[in-house]
């Protein structure tokens, strides 16, 4: 069953069709990745469908409905979220932080004033038992700019776990860590999202990581897609061995 | 907070207790000067330390809370604190709530500009509406004509002086006490932790669903209001009101406590209102150039204390205490 779909989904940028005509589908409890080469249009389709960008045409549904027009907000009310390409976190605040805050947030408590946020107990229990499943929860205390860079990465995945969506969007968990952090992060990111019955969309460079995990494999290039099916079969196409791996089957 | 950190309240607060008993009536209406600009630094630092947005505008609040007193006591006759505080923070919310609409939906130096332009109105009104503001003569709010606690409290004849300060003292303490805890309780709230997350980070804030503009404008409306405070209790203190207390300088003076004291930290902009009230008074006592010397010590601050004295001072306490441990593990 679709969870998410667009139709003819477009944005340009100029005379870049960054996103050009787009049907796609995710459907529910699959672990998807979302592969290309730089500026194949990944990330300005993620950027459409969690309303960081306006389309020029076409419809996003959630189910039936449509939520095109949506807000970021009512968005993430009809369970859409994302982590970020660059990591994107509250520096300044604790690790443990970071996450009550998505926590409150989704249980719509981020208005209440006259109350100590460190006394919600249910919040603070939640937050450390999401912390120690993402395999941080030695750092809690720490400020969130004091982690490494493979921790941040994580704990950005864990911000947007914590809203407990339907459907999570990762733009490049493992950018810019070591190869043996990739891994490390990769298992971890997949058993908690898949322990938790996500649905979870994830934007990868490394094919090693996106054949390990995936369950189905969408690929684009230039603004299109390019094709669209499980691992093993995306593997033996050849236009994606052409225009991704630069080789020939 | 911590143990040490209750510790250091409690004796923060019987050193204020006792102030008036050894230091005098002239130290502790300056302490008193101190402790009302304090709330407004407080009121400030909501927004520029926990939400990020530099207002150069403060003195708008500042300037509405001792209107209100002046003008509630020359046209209504109203002679109760009790009822100055709610016509003023009324007012001051009423103000904050209107500005915010304007200066909220933008930030950095737009806000800045927004927020200094609309106070400057304000005085331009309190200037040229002088038949009700007094102009620049201003507005007498003499403390003979004040009461305390409903009525049972009052000042009257010219020996009173000195009674006016003790216990205008104690009424400012205890609103001050008040201001400070609840301030404390907003920023540990899952409110104030919010508008840090905005502020460190507004992009990933508004994809957790929160509604920026709807929380900034609430921190504006807190942070005018306390500030509004600040003035309704100062002005029966300085005993008149003119429209230099909504200009521009005062703005900064505002934004010069938090400097001073250290905005990124809960105490500094309390320690710097009350330091920048005593350096004010000194340097003016001392020299006709005082403006210079505060200027130094600006200088000398962004310079060499960017995190301000409390800032800097918690700073220094846990080099020490690494050290220490690493020596004596």
């Amino acid at each position: 069953m679709s969870l998410l779909r667009t139709e003819k989904l477009k944005k340009h940028f100029g005379e870049t069709r960054a996103v050009d005509g787009v049907d796609f589908t995710v459907n529910e409890g699959e672990f998807l990745s979302l592969v290309g080469t730089n500026g194949a249009g990944k990330t300005t389709l993620v950027n459409l469908i969690s309303a960081f960008l306006l389309p020029d045409s076409g419809r996003i549904f959630v189910g039936d409905r449509d939520i095109t027009h949506a807000s970021v907000d009512e968005r993430i009310r009809s369970g859409i979220a994302r982590s970020f390409q660059l990591v994107n976190l509250f520096d300044d605040l604790s690790v443990l932080d970071n996450v009550a805050l998505s926590i409150f947030a989704r249980e719509g408590k981020t208005k209440r004033i006259f109350a100590l946020a460190d006394r919600d107990a249910a919040v603070a229990q939640e937050a450390s038992g999401l912390l120690e499943q993402f395999g941080i929860g030695g750092k809690a205390q720490a400020a969130a700019r004091d982690l490494a860079q493979g921790e941040r990465k994580l704990l950005d995945v864990a911000i947007a776990y914590a809203l407990r969506p339907k459907l999570l969007f990762l733009d490049e968990p493992t950018s810019g860590v070591s190869t043996r952090d990739k891994a490390q992060i990769m298992d971890t990111v997949s058993s908690v999202v898949r322990g938790g019955g996500i649905t979870a969309v994830v934007i990868e460079h490394d094919m090693d990581v996106v054949f390990k995990y995936s369950d189905r494999v969408v690929v684009m290039h230039e603004g299109r897609f390019l094709a669209d099916g499980p691992p093993e079969e995306i593997r033996r196409n050849s236009d994606v061995a052409k225009y991704l791996l630069g080789t020939d089957v | 907070m911590s143990r040490r950190g209750l510790g250091g309240v409690a004796a923060v607060l019987a050193l204020l207790l006792v102030f008036p008993f050894f230091a005098g009536t002239y130290q502790t209406q300056l302490l008193m000067y101190g402790l009302t600009l304090a709330i407004a630094a407080l009121g400030f630092n909501l927004l520029l330390g926990y939400t990020g947005l530099l207002s150069f505008g403060h003195s708008a609040f500042l300037g509405t809370g001792a209107y209100t007193v002046a003008l509630m006591m020359r046209y209504l006759g109203v002679s109760s604190l009790e009822l100055f505080i709610l016509g003023g923070v009324v007012c001051s919310a009423a103000l904050a709530a209107l500005l915010g609409v304007v200066c909220v939906r933008h930030t950095r130096i737009f806000f800045a500009i927004l927020t200094l332009a609309l106070s400057q109105v304000l005085w331009t009104l309190a200037y040229k509406f002088f038949w009700i503001t007094g102009g620049t003569d201003g507005l007498r709010v003499p403390f003979s004509q004040l009461t305390l606690l409903g009525g049972l409290v009052s000042f009257p004849g010219a020996d009173a002086f000195a009674k006016f300060i003790t216990y205008y003292y104690y009424y400012v303490l205890v609103v001050f006490c008040a201001c400070t805890a609840l301030m404390w309780l907003i920023v540990h709230s899952p409110f104030g932790k919010t508008l840090q997350a905005i502020r460190d980070n507004e992009t990933r804030a508004r994809f957790l669903g929160v509604r920026i503009w709807r929380y900034r404008w609430l921190a504006f409306v807190v942070s005018g209001i306390f500030t509004g405070l600040a003035g309704i209790l100062w002005v029966p203190l300085n005993g008149l009101v003119t429209p230099d207390v909504l200009y521009w300088p005062q703005s900064g003076k505002i934004v010069f406590f938090a400097v001073l004291g250290g905005f990124r930290n809960f105490a500094g902009p309390i320690v710097g209102a009350v330091i920048f009230n005593y350096l004010e008074v000194y340097a003016v006592a001392v020299t006709q150039y005082w403006q210079i010397t505060l200027g130094l010590v600006l200088i000398a601050l962004v310079t060499f204390l960017p995190a301000g004295i409390v800032g800097s001072a918690v700073r220094l306490g846990g080099r020490l205490k690494k050290k220490g441990s690493e020596q004596f593990p």
